[in-house]
């Protein structure tokens, strides 16, 4: 009988949404003011060739707060996050309409320089990818990129960002070795520390800890507790109770469509949404 | 029966199989080549008897037992010899017998029911020669300016002291000749190359004149005193001689500088032998051709073969890579592009000998022609690069292993994970900063591997380089000590040419037989050798950017 209910659900859901999603929003009061706005997302439709992934999406992302996306595989999550550095650029079928405000500027704007946008929204990934070079290499490389070849600045900036991510005791000594050597949780940690290491303003992070050991999550989690003090963070999981933990607000994602957007506590106490509440308790998905 | 069948094990047997077929036809080929080839340089013992068909002469015979066969009866009595009908078999032996110039035939079959008692005479002694091949006698007596210096026991002796110091006379000489009236020749050449350039141009006044014609003088001056010190040693050389008993009695009179080195097989222990055999291998690696190659060393063919192969990886590496890399992350994909990997991918499958032609043809007649007349038309009509060469040679085979190293450049760009390109991105890194600086470095070990199957193509292919720029005997090696010291236009020797050069085109067939077996072994090892060396950068390259992906 479950199965009859999400179906139907699933149709009231695709048709004339909008406005019911945008009625669930005014009931939360959600009120993030104008000034704490980091990113914004107007009316923002995506299409990979014929499929429409993202439809309609509006939503605002709180400086310097944790916004996390939830919601079933394939719902557009990761693709929204991905809108956000504009990595779906590198997708030939990909087209997009509609606007991504970062600080008050569309960023799909002509004449944005994509490679400037992406330092200042870092990205980290769900399968670490660090590259094929030393730990300090690895962190340097971004500045480099930046044109910074003065030692004394890389070798600060180096162990700044492997301090914010707490990594810095367990490879002070082996700076000079391949990355490759690391475990996948300190790889991670690396690659959160490259993000950090041009200070982004937005930290974009896609499931970064799904690949890693429960240990290794945690001291994910920990650091993203850390670091939203500094930065502006938006995080993809599949892990609710990870949303809950780590986030200030939630956005739960199904179909390509925002279904809900609010403060985590609502969300995961008192969902406005019958859907969200479903997928919350784990009845969907 | 149906249950084997399904079990699989025939598949399994199947596979092995041929797997076992093509182990033993490599290891065939290579104890083959390696036996035969290394066979070459051992001291073979030295017989002397006699023989004797019925109804002739008896004859002195003295050489090198070379192999033995057994043939019948009827098949002899049909060539004429006097075999008895009732015989079945007759074994027969191929003799080296040397003494080209004495006999006039090095290789003699003789028939083993004729030949009398053999027997190993101690002082049987044999010289090579630098021309003439090799000598087998007894030494009588050693002559200095024709008279006798030494005889009988204290003769070997004497005699290797002799040689040791001709040797060395020689050596000089060669180095003169070689080096140093080679050094002036070339210097006399750009004294007229740039002489004549004046003069094309408009520019050879009376005082450039004068100094031309200076320079030249010094130049002839210096060569006079060379050609007098040449003429002193040459006369030097000459002074000692030996005579020897040859097959059949005949005193021979041999000039102590004809000869490369002498040996007694029949004295020597097994540990001399050795040494001798290792000394004898090292003279073939390091020594020069003689006698229309089948003698002495191949020293210019290995050293061509090295140079052409480095000078074609120079040029193919960053072609194929460029080539690759725009094949691969900048052309847009579709049918134009499809068209361009498949016509890449199957120049690997057109026959070499059409490279060759278009090597010629375009290289050499378009391209060299027109370097020739653009810079170096002082040198007009004879050409510089409008004629086979090194470069050429290079280039051509650039051209036929340049598919190899596209298709294992773009598979080694097409296996790097597209998570590290978007690590790179997304730190705002550029399309070309990722490529540059993660992408290519990851791939570098594929562009190892495609360069390693390029080396093992290009150092084997022969019949391409007959038409653009290997020949027989190269006077000069392409490297030397005369600026630019790199000479791209000269025309090289090549091991595999050298190869189809000693087995085919050689007069002496049965000498050249053990040299092309030689010669073959040492491609082989080269090749290996070059692999090897890629080999090895590409593990460590390999270690280098090693990723979880591997």
């Amino acid at each position: 009988m479950d199965g009859t209910d999400t179906m139907s659900q699933q149709t009231t859901l695709t048709h004339g949404m909008g406005d019911k999603l945008f009625e669930g929003m005014n009931r939360t009061k959600l009120d993030i003011a104008r000034e704490d706005i980091c990113v914004e997302v107007k009316d923002l439709n995506l299409y990979y060739g014929q499929d429409h992934a993202l439809k309609n999406v509006t939503m605002q992302i709180a400086r310097h707060r944790v916004t996390a996306f939830i919601g079933p595989s394939g719902c557009g999550k990761s693709t929204l996050l991905r809108c956000f550095n504009r990595m779906n650029d590198l997708i030939d079928i990909c087209r997009i309409n509609g606007e991504i405000m970062l600080d008050g500027s569309n960023i799909y704007d002509r004449g944005v320089d994509v490679a400037e946008l992406r330092r200042r929204v870092g990205m980290v990934f769900q399968k670490p990818n660090p590259f094929p070079k030393s730990i300090y290499e690895n962190i340097a490389y971004g500045l480099r990129l930046q044109g910074v070849k003065d030692r004394k600045v890389l070798d600060e900036v180096v162990e700044r960002a492997l301090k914010r991510a707490a990594l810095w005791d367990e490879v002070k000594d082996r700076l000079n070795e391949n990355a490759f050597g690391l475990s996948g949780g300190q790889q991670q940690r690396l690659v959160i520390a490259r993000a950090i290491a041009i200070e982004p303003e937005v930290l974009l992070l896609d499931e970064p800890a799904s690949a890693l050991d429960p240990i290794s999550t945690a001291k994910i989690e920990e650091l993203i507790y850390e670091l939203k003090d500094q930065y502006t963070i938006a995080i993809v999981t599949h892990n609710m109770q990870q949303a809950a933990r780590v986030s200030d607000y939630t956005a739960y994602m199904y179909m390509g469509e925002l279904i809900e957007f609010d403060d985590t506590l609502s969300i995961f106490t008192n969902p406005a949404r019958k859907a969200t509440e479903d997928y919350i308790t784990g009845r969907y998905g | 029966m149906k249950e084997w069948w399904k079990s699989g094990s025939p598949w399994v047997w199947l596979n092995g199989g041929a797997v076992t077929v093509s182990m033993i036809m490599v290891f065939g080929l290579l104890l083959l080549i390696l036996v035969r080839g290394f066979g070459h340089f051992w001291p073979h013992e030295v017989v002397q008897t006699y023989y004797e068909v019925p109804g002739t002469d008896r004859v002195e015979v003295v050489g090198e037992l070379r192999r033995s066969e057994t043939l019948t009866g009827q098949s002899m009595r049909e060539a004429g010899a006097p075999i008895p009908e009732d015989q079945m078999v007759v074994t027969r032996h191929l003799f080296k017998l040397g003494n080209r110039d004495v006999t006039g035939r090095d290789f003699t079959y003789f028939i083993d029911d004729f030949l009398g008692e053999w027997r190993y005479p101690r002082d049987m002694t044999v010289l090579e020669r630098r021309e003439w091949g090799d000598f087998y006698g007894q030494p009588l007596r050693l002559l200095e300016a024709g008279r006798t210096v030494a005889e009988g026991a204290d003769l070997w002796a004497e005699f290797r002291a002799r040689l040791a110091r001709s040797n060395r006379l020689y050596d000089e000489i060669r180095q003169i000749e070689r080096g140093d009236i080679g050094n002036i020749n070339f210097r006399m050449e750009r004294v007229r190359l740039d002489q004549r350039r004046a003069e094309l141009r408009g520019t050879l006044t009376p005082e450039l004149e004068r100094q031309f014609a200076e320079r030249r003088a010094a130049l002839d001056a210096e060569y006079a005193v060379l050609q007098e010190r040449l003429d002193t040693l040459i006369e030097e050389a000459r002074r000692d001689s030996i005579v020897m008993r040859a097959a059949g009695g005949q005193e021979v009179t041999i000039r102590l500088d004809r000869i490369v080195k002498a040996w007694q097989p029949n004295d020597m222990s097994v540990f001399a032998k050795v040494r001798f055999y290792i000394g004898d291998f090292f003279d073939f690696i390091f020594g020069y051709p003689r006698e229309a190659n089948t003698e002495g060393g191949i020293f210019p063919a290995i050293f061509g073969t090295v140079t052409m192969v480095l000078v074609m990886s120079i040029i193919v590496t960053p072609f194929g890579v460029l080539a690759a890399i725009y094949l691969r992350e900048y052309a847009r994909q579709g049918p134009l592009l499809r068209t361009i990997r498949i016509s890449v991918y199957n120049l690997a499958g057109v026959p070499s000998i059409v490279f060759g032609v278009f090597g010629l043809g375009f290289f050499v007649y378009v391209m060299g022609g027109a370097i020739d007349r653009t810079f170096y038309p002082e040198a007009l009509p004879a050409p510089t690069f409008g004629t086979p060469g090194l470069f050429w040679a290079s280039l051509t085979l650039a051209l036929l292993t340049l598919p190899v190293v596209i298709v294992s450049t773009e598979e080694g760009l097409a296996r790097i994970p597209s998570t590290i390109r978007q690590g790179s991105l997304a730190l705002g890194a550029t399309k070309g900063e990722t490529l540059w600086k993660v992408v290519v470095p990851l791939a570098t070990p594929a562009m190892m591997t495609g360069l390693i199957l390029a080396i093992a193509r290009a150092a084997g292919e022969v019949a391409p380089l007959m038409l653009v720029g290997v020949v027989k005997l190269a006077p000069t090696l392409p490297i030397d000590g005369n600026f630019p010291f790199v000479h791209l236009e000269r025309k090289i020797m090549h091991l595999g040419f050298h190869i189809y050069d000693v087995g085919f085109q050689s007069p002496h067939a049965e000498a050249a037989e053990a040299l092309v077996y030689a010669t073959a072994l040492i491609l082989v090892l080269l090749i290996v050798m070059l692999n090897l060396t890629a080999i090895t950068i590409r593990n460590h390259l390999r270690e280098k950017y090693r990723s979880e992906s591997d």
